[in-house]
């Protein structure tokens, strides 16, 4: 099992490919309305739609205030959109986490084992 | 399909709100047996990842679109209470900061994004888990296959709200048809993201996969903790 990438590895990997799809990625997504919105455009319940309460935040709509290049601007709202999730998502699970707890069972010879094969 | 304000009128929005409140609350109870120093991290990440993904939109045909929903893609990875809240995390960021869903609709979006999906999508996970072959490659396929599933539920269950609390007069029939027939199209993508996600994860590190506890023997739990030494 020495084969496997490390917590640390695989957590800056997994963060990488959100940051990537998030910054990069997201400019190539498609424009057309999603499912719902497109349901609803055709059946007749898009005008039913009323203002967003925080359509004046700098980033609503995926997009940059101030930010004129489509791509640096959505980018950047998405990068942004990472770090807040990464800081608030970590936050709430490493609080509500069982403290000191490596595994379910935590089996003391395997923990041995796998401390000398490191040694 | 993150559902905007105004498409349900106040009573329901008000329902789901409760609903919503509910399931978040017993998620905050049930996450503390998922979680520990190793999979809370994991979490973050997830819920990130399905933040970023959900920022992709896929064309489905005729000028619509999809994006991964990530419900049953996170209780495969972290567990479904934690999932719940990943999703309720993911939701209240694009409602606040990015004013994708409404506000008025959180409860909604948490209600079928996260409660359904999640539900939905950990339900037929663990079926097939326990009538397929019990081989940890058969993981990714089951979360792919649940996945799919998923999406024309939310869908069917965001039909049946606008049924009871639509603020429009439309023919509901005409809603429900192209509701469910362009989410299941939508699944697909779903369970193509999902596959390929978990599959990659179960590829590197089976023991971060909570859906795949059941195939990760104790010994292949790697436990970083150099200072253990003697028993």
């Amino acid at each position: 099992m020495s084969t496997r990438p490390s917590n640390r590895a695989f957590f800056v990997s997994f963060l990488l490919v959100s940051l990537l799809v998030a910054g990069v990625a997201s400019y190539y997504a498609s424009a057309h309305p999603d499912g719902l919105n497109y349901v609803a455009q055709k059946t007749g319940f898009i005008d039913a739609e009323t203002p967003h309460q925080t359509s004046d935040s700098p980033f609503a709509g995926y997009a940059t205030e101030g930010v004129d290049d489509d791509r640096l601007s959505g980018g950047l709202a998405g990068v942004v959109g990472v770090v807040v999730m990464l800081g608030l998502s970590t936050a709430l699970f490493w609080s509500l986490r069982r403290r000191g707890a490596a595994t379910e069972e935590p089996a003391a010879s395997d923990e041995q084992a796998h401390a000398d094969s490191r040694a | 399909m993150h559902v905007p304000d105004g498409f349900l009128d106040a009573p329901t929005s008000l329902a789901t709100g409760v609903v919503a409140v509910g399931g978040v609350a017993l998620a905050l109870r049930g996450a503390r047996r998922e979680l520990d120093d190793r999979t809370a991290p994991m979490a973050g990440l997830v819920a990130t990842f399905v933040f970023a993904a959900q920022m992709i939109n896929f064309p489905v045909g005729a000028g619509t679109s999809g994006h991964l929903m990530g419900g049953a893609l996170a209780a495969v990875l972290v567990g479904p209470w934690t999932a719940i809240l990943c999703m309720a995390v993911v939701l209240l960021v694009q409602g606040l900061l990015m004013a994708d869903g409404g506000i008025t609709a959180l409860g909604t979006n948490i209600t079928l994004m996260g409660l359904i999906t999640v539900g939905v999508g950990w339900g037929v996970f663990v079926v097939l888990r326990r009538v397929l072959p019990s081989r940890i490659s058969m993981v990714a396929p089951s979360a792919a296959f649940a996945a799919f599933v998923s999406v024309p539920i939310a869908a069917l269950v965001f039909t049946g709200l606008f049924a009871v609390g639509g603020t429009a007069p439309v023919d509901l029939q005409a809603v429900l048809i192209a509701m469910l027939g362009w989410h299941t199209l939508i699944g697909l993508g779903e369970a193509a993201v999902t596959g390929l996600v978990v599959g990659s994860v179960v590829a590197t590190r089976p023991d971060l996969v909570h859906g795949a506890r059941p195939f990760v023997a104790a010994r292949d739990l790697e436990i970083r903790v150099p200072q253990v030494v003697a028993p």
